[in-house]
């Protein structure tokens, strides 16, 4: 399925990632866009349109998780491509890198439940207004992956009337028919906050793994409404 | 040559899940009278070279500082953490 698009997709590895090879696989196979891989000492990103912050465990999730990976080289050099627009997506761990490295707010703490959860869950889109979802419909639940320890999203009050007020809040579990419940969040997550964005909107993070849902004999492909998104312009 | 100790802990307005499960498995061994139970990493290192005197107060009062800022740079989460350091004497 090729698509006409010259966006460049580059996808960090950094040593402990392991969701970089499902990110390739999606965008190269599926999506049949250009992807190159990036290893973490890298410091030039030039020649990318976006950055992709793959799942896993950097640095053994030594400390806290992103803590370390958050001072590799790459992340001055993608802290610069943010800062000049450049787009940025942090996928499960990758969120939580941003997180650390201060280009999202809030911060993610143990799963309330204290286990590692790995199944599908449910989330709602809750803006279109990025670069992530805008071929999505506002409010559309998609049937998407979670597999994480550390998923639990906290934001002080002023961060979250913040988040609101900028309508940075991408995803939030759900139930199927897309009603926002306890029993639907599967970490304790503020709000059920899954997913958020950049006050300029060029940077997103999010717990789910549309990598692993972008192709049908995989159970889902509501990943790929996110590339979808990426390389409809 | 210094040594010091780091203790970090979750903000005290933040839920321990972790602490709250700990506890609870205390109160089912019998030890009921436990109580806010909070976990916690402890971090011990030994500092030299960089600073010129780690001798006297004032020498200990720049480990401190020095300390602080490690613990804000990377040690610690200020957004849900609390820290606290200590110097050997």
């Amino acid at each position: 399925m090729p698509t006409a698009t010259k966006m460049r997709f580059g996808v960090v590895i950094f040593p402990g990632s392991n969701c970089d090879t499902d990110a390739w696989h999606a965008l190269h196979d599926q999506m049949g866009a250009p992807v190159e891989y990036i290893w973490h000492q890298e410091t030039d990103l030039s020649g990318f349109d976006c950055i992709i912050l793959p799942g896993g465990f950097s640095y053994g999730d030594y400390l806290r998780t992103g803590a370390i990976a958050r001072f590799s080289p790459v992340m001055n050099a993608v802290t610069d491509f943010a800062s000049r627009g450049g787009l940025v997506i942090g996928i499960c761990n990758g969120f939580q890198i941003l997180l650390e490295a201060g280009l999202l707010p809030g911060a993610m703490m143990r799963n309330v439940g204290q286990t590692f959860v790995c199944k599908y869950v449910n989330i709602r889109v809750e803006t279109t207004d990025t670069p992530y979802t805008r071929a999505m419909q506002k409010g559309a639940v998609l049937r998407i992956p979670i597999a994480h320890g550390e998923g639990n999203y906290y934001a002080d009050a002023e961060t979250l009337a913040e988040l609101k007020r900028n309508d940075q809040i991408v995803f939030r579990y759900c139930a199927p028919d897309g009603s926002i419940t306890p029993e639907a969040n599967p970490n304790g997550s503020l709000e059920n906050i899954a997913g958020i964005c950049s006050r300029e909107r060029n940077v997103m993070g999010m717990m789910p793994h549309p990598e692993r849902c972008s192709d049908p004999l995989l159970g889902s492909a509501d990943g790929r409404l996110v590339w979808e998104s990426l390389l409809e312009r | 040559m210094a040594k010091a100790r780091v203790v970090i802990t979750l903000k005290k307005t933040i839920m321990d899940a972790q602490g709250q499960t700990v506890e609870k498995a205390l109160h089912n061994l019998g030890y009921e009278g436990v109580q806010n139970l909070r976990m916690g990493k402890y971090i011990e290192m030994e500092v030299n070279g960089a600073l010129p005197a780690l001798s006297g107060a004032e020498g200990k009062d720049r480990l401190a500082a020095q300390l602080g800022e490690m613990c804000r740079k990377l040690l610690a989460n200020p957004i849900i953490e609390d820290f606290r350091v200590e110097i050997e004497d």
